[in-house]
């Protein structure tokens, strides 16, 4: 294995279709239109010296090293800058531009360190490159001269001129005296990250990068998602983990463990110590990017509060001790077993990872299904996007996604709703901006004034702030708007939908109940505002619609989903780049977890557990009579619970005491439990309430795949040995066999062949194919041999699209005197999730408690300042947070995030669910605020029980 | 920006200016010389609401306003001296007259005399180049200069 090197063709690829051809150092040569002389050059082989051009963003032409000959043309353009044109003879090297490019090389080096050796960049450097490309020997200018070098002159005076190393952001540093000035970091703020927080301060000689207005990096505007570090040609802008380890010896493309977007990134290594962790300029989700979680965010694998070895206890007021695997998985396997004697067959049951691969998921299923012999297996997806899949399965006949993230290229009005990508999915964020800087149009429907609505070179159209819980009422409406104005896409309707299920839905959405006018009384909305925004879809373009938890997470989920995906028919946004209805899933493998019979109810590929002929396809597989009845959803399994019919349980990869609703309910859940197996990397909240713990692996620990927002499976690839001593796979293959059945699986392909054995999407899946082709979007089968990048193009899936009534019902969770503000939650860029693994990491220097946004209004009514303790209180229970007083949420409205497992949003929220899936209502919560003096009661206590609870026998209380 | 903080007078004043001129083609430029007119500087607090109003990032907006010398960032003396310091006025002596004026001033570059009434500072090229050595007071050029036009000048002016 080596490092891989990826070609750098200095500026980015023309998309033109035109080819032109021309000679370059009498090499012929074809390439588009529009193409650069320096990428066509690198294109024939030839690489152009160059220092201020890398192809992440346009040319600029300003380092001077890149210039060329061209003959009949006078003087030597740069390479960059200048287009091919058809029958152009160039040179790239000649005694003439030689003689420039060294003059150009000894003006940089004479304001540079001559500090090689001992420079973090030793070998990774381009303007070291270039010093030996040109044959720099000689700086006839000396270095006493004016310069950004040193600090101190000769004699001892200081050099005004001189910067300090800033190392204020946790993951890199910027020091100013090795900088070159070539505003590539800029460019790359500007042009791939769009945050804008980088300029060039000041003129001529004075020139110097500048974050923010001359502030340190992590006060500045800076989202640390790394371009700027990756764009950098020299050792101004470093990796700090370089700095401290060296430069990386070997690497490999893997994928990103944290969000749906599913970014590629090359693992680069040194020996089995990960040295950084840079994106993948062909991973075709992020295209080169990354964000701060996938790039830097990776410290947790192997932070001192991992668990790395088995523990077992009989009670969960006793420590914990440390087992053998045998001895784990042993005992497991005779509590399960006698559970189910004891009890019944339907007594246990399991959840599967959406962060785990897809292999694992499909195993934990599998011993559930055929070692437990019941259908008791969920997945957290039922607390995000199980109304994504219902809705648009019962619309257009599948639960996924219907776009590729490059389809984003296409779009002319985009759609955000119950979103928030910038900080949630911060890499489509990126190529969202992109695309709207480019002119297309945004419409943003959410109670909260996101980063979208208004920001550097952003503003929305349209931005509906509307009082959450009314999604169905405000999709309605745009419908309303759609129909009544005549603004439907007849022809389309006609060909792929059934006419007369649109003309009783177009009959429903056209009442008068459904005007903006009548919306605007419950939502909060101005009817103008409504109005405006359905026109601008139903007519700009191509209209796309991203959606994220803000949609599925209400009593209502299924019903927006299907509202969704109804306003895509009725317009005809469906079926080709740009357009479309696009989930932005929450984990790296909600997706996956779902197609891979994650739900009691579908065996892998969504197929109801009732059909028997799906059911005799894993039964001969399998050698076992599966049941054909759903099995209990994760709600259901907390209340059998509590009822004392449902004792065990085997959770791999899930928080659920944290992450699921109405906390209190959830621990009376697991404590009513005799046997619950936690198989994660910490002792997460839910291990609490553990009897046995199973030492998960990371990401960088196993093979596998992940499947992405946009169906896209791609590689997980293994670069350090599992410290715990298995891959989660191989843990669930274990606990397998401890229980009697024969599996052997020696290696993760093997399973993902089984899949495809077993399920028409993924047939021609193999991981031969994924590395071959990098990755693929299901469904890649003998009709989608390539897999399937946009879907529904010839048709749906189900036959004809679907229109289906909306109606809206208002959530039971509805303010009062008692409860007069409504709280909804949300997510922040440097978190994830639960914050199991970024809490452990630097990332906690952005964001390191939750806050409550409230508005000024509310805030003065109450006598809250802002940074001040509030309680927080609504019908479930009742929480303690400290305020931040902001004008992005509406007066009446509440906003906090569930990083943070000391604050428990999550006791505050109800048991309210999804009519059709369970998913629960997250984003609606009937609160009071009021001043407070510090943590509750419940917080407290329940501190005291995680330290109890947390007791390894034989070893120190880790001092937090 | 996240946290609200009430506004106070001077930056209540520089909203008002930027939201009367930012529909104009390129507001940036115009809005830094409005901002300088009015508070004889462009306040650094204010940076960050012509981002906010203009849809552009603080550190853009202070991109801009150091790249040109004649924006400042904090207030100057009662008058401003500026003196020539390009090639055609150095051919004409331009070096000992600037030194002669620094060390009557008692002030370096960009600094401002102690009693608040002079600031000098360093310009290339007034236009001026026929009259070499230039110079200019506030929006008085002065042609031929040396030091005694210079201080009559500056008599002129006033405290």
């Amino acid at each position: 294995m080596s490092l891989i090197h990826e070609i750098d063709y200095g500026t980015p690829a023309s998309k033109s279709e035109k080819t032109v051809t021309l000679t370059i150092d009498g090499r012929e040569i074809t390439v588009p239109e529009g193409t650069s002389l320096m990428r066509a050059s690198m294109e024939a082989g030839i690489q152009v010296p160059k220092l201020c051009a890398t192809d992440m963003v346009d040319a600029f032409g300003s380092c001077r090293l890149c210039l060329v000959e061209i003959e009949g043309r006078n003087g030597t353009p740069a390479s960059c800058t200048t287009p091919v044109a058809q029958g152009l003879v160039v040179h790239t090297q000649t005694e003439r531009l030689k003689a420039i490019r060294k003059g150009v090389m000894e003006l940089y080096i004479s304001d540079h360190p001559l500090d090689c050796l001992t420079c973090a960049a030793n070998g990774d450097c381009e303007l070291q490159d270039m010093a030996g490309a040109v044959g720099l020997r000689d700086v006839r200018y000396g270095y006493e001269g004016d310069n950004h070098v040193k600090a101190r002159d000769g004699v001892g005076e200081t050099n005004a001129r001189w910067m300090p190393k800033d190392e204020s952001n946790p993951y890199f540093t910027y020091d100013p005296a090795k900088c070159i000035v070539c505003s590539r970091c800029v460019r790359a703020c500007e042009e791939v990250q769009g945050t804008f927080a980088l300029t060039i301060e000041g003129r001529g000689f004075d020139s110097r990068v500048s974050p923010g207005m001359h502030e340190d990096f992590l006060s500045s505007e800076c989202v640390s998602c790394g371009a700027c570090v990756q764009a950098c040609p020299t050792a101004t802008l470093t990796e700090k983990s370089v700095i401290e380890i060296g430069q990386p010896e070997h690497s490999a493309v893997t994928t990103c463990a944290y969000c749906g977007v599913g970014c590629s990134f090359k693992a680069e290594m040194r020996g089995e110590e990960l040295v950084r962790m840079v994106p993948w300029k062909d991973g075709k989700a992020n295209r080169g990017h990354s964000c701060v979680k996938g790039r830097f965010a990776w410290g947790y694998a192997t932070h001192r509060d991992r668990i790395l070895n088995p523990m077992i206890r009989e009670s969960i007021d006793q420590p914990w001790r440390e087992v053998s695997w045998e001895e784990a998985l042993t005992y497991t396997a005779r509590e399960f077993s006698r559970i189910q004697k004891q009890y019944g067959r339907d007594s246990v049951g399991g959840i599967t990872s959406s962060r785990c691969t897809n292999e694992e998921t499909y195993l934990v299923q599998k011993l559930i299904r055929a070692g437990f012999g019941n259908n008791n297996v969920d997945t957290c997806a039922r607390v995000c996007h199980s109304p994504t899949g219902y809705g648009l399965g019962q619309t257009f006949g599948t639960s996924a996604g219907t776009q590729d993230f490059d389809s984003v290229e296409h779009t002319d009005v985009v759609i955000v709703i119950g979103a928030n990508p910038t900080d949630g999915h911060p890499v489509f964020g990126s190529r969202l901006k992109k695309r709207l800087r480019q002119g297309a149009k945004l419409i943003v429907i959410d109670p909260r004034r996101i980063d979208l609505v208004d920001g550097p070179h952003v503003k929305a159209d349209y931005h509906l702030p509307l009082r959450p819980g009314t999604n169905v009422a405000i999709v309605t409406a745009l419908a309303h708007v759609i129909v009544t104005e005549g603004l439907y896409n007849e022809a389309f309707i006609r060909e792929r939908c059934d006419w007369s299920e649109f003309q009783d839905w177009a009959e429903f959405v056209a009442e008068k109940r459904h005007s903006p006018e009548e919306i605007e009384k419950l939502s909060g909305v101005p009817a103008d505002l409504i109005r405006g925004a359905a026109r601008l879809y139903a007519t700009g373009g191509n209209g796309a619609i991203y959606y994220g938890l803000g949609v599925t997470e209400h009593s209502q989920g299924s019903t927006t989903v299907m509202a969704i995906a109804n306003l895509a028919m009725a317009t005809g946004n469906i079926g080709r780049k740009g357009v479309g209805v696009n989930p932005l899933r929450g984990q790296n493998n909600v997706q996956g977890s779902c197609d891979m019979g994650s739900f009691p109810h579908e065996l892998p590929g969504y197929r109801h557990i009732s059909d028997d002929a799906t059911r005799d396809v894993f039964e001969k597989l399998w050698g076992v009579k599966l049941n054909n009845e759903p099995g209990l959803r994760i709600p259901n399994m907390l209340d059998a619970a509590v009822e004392g019919t449902f004792k065990g349980i085997y959770i791999q990869g899930e928080d659920i005491l944290q992450s699921d609703p109405d906390t209190h309910h959830v621990s009376a859940g697991l404590a009513a439990m005799e046997c619950v197996v936690v198989q994660d990397l910490f002792l997460n909240e839910t291990a609490n309430y553990a009897h046995v713990f199973l030492p998960g692996s990371t990401f960088l620990e196993k093979d596998g795949t992940f499947t992405n927002a946009e169906r896209r499976i791609n590689r997980v690839r293994k670069v350090i040995s599992p410290k715990n001593g298995y891959g989660d796979w191989e843990v669930t293959q274990e606990l397998a066999k401890a229980m009697g059945l024969n599996w052997n699986y020696s290696h993760p392909s093997e399973i993902m062949a089984e899949i495809a054995a077993t399920t028409p999407s993924f047939a021609n899946v193999t991981y031969e194919m994924l590395d071959e082709k990098g990755s693929v979007q299901w469904p890649c089968n003998e009709k989608f041999p390539e897999g399937s990048p946009i879907m529904h193009v010839d048709g749906f899936v189900r036959g004809r699209g679907k229109f289906i009534r909306t109606e809206y019902v208002a959530t039971d969770e509805k303010t009062g005197p008692r409860f007069p503000l409504l709280l909804t939650t949300g997510r922040i860029l440097s978190q994830y999730n639960v914050g199991a693994q970024t809490r452990r990491t630097e990332n906690t220097a952005w964001h390191a408690e939750d806050r409550l946004e409230i508005h000024p209004h509310d805030a003065e009514n109450r006598g809250i300042r802002e940074g001040d303790w509030v309680r927080l209180t609504s019908r479930a229970g009742d929480t303690s947070l400290r305020a931040l007083i902001t004008d992005r949420v509406a007066p009446g409205v509440v906003y906090t995030t569930f990083h943070h497992p000391d604050t428990q949003a999550n006791v505050i929220t109800t048991d309210f669910s999804d009519w059709a899936t369970n998913c629960p209502e997250y984003k609606v919560t009937a609160v009071q605020v009021s001043p407070s003096n510090g943590p509750s009661e419940w917080q407290e206590d329940y501190s005291e029980l995680s330290r109890r609870s947390r007791r390894i026998a034989g070893k120190m209380e880790a001092a937090e | 920006m996240n946290i609200h903080n009430p506004l106070g007078g001077v930056e209540l004043r520089a909203l008002e200016i930027v939201r009367s001129l930012k529909d104009q083609e390129g507001p940036l430029l115009p809005i830094l010389h409005a901002l300088q007119e009015e508070f004889g500087h462009v306040p650094q607090s204010v940076l960050p609401l012509i981002g906010k109003e203009l849809n552009l990032s603080r550190a853009e907006v202070h991109g801009v306003m150091t790249f040109y010398h004649d924006f400042r960032a904090e207030p100057a003396g009662r008058h401003v001296l500026k003196l020539c310091r390009a090639e055609a006025c150095q051919s004409m002596g331009g070096e000992a007259f600037t030194e002669s004026v620094r060390a009557a001033l008692g002030i370096d570059w960009h600094e401002t005399t102690p009693d608040g009434r002079v600031t000098l500072e360093p310009v290339y090229c007034l236009g001026l180049c026929s009259c070499a050595p230039a110079a200019m007071l506030d929006d008085e050029l002065i042609g031929r200069a040396d030091l005694a036009a210079v201080k009559a000048a500056l008599a002129e002016a006033g405290q």
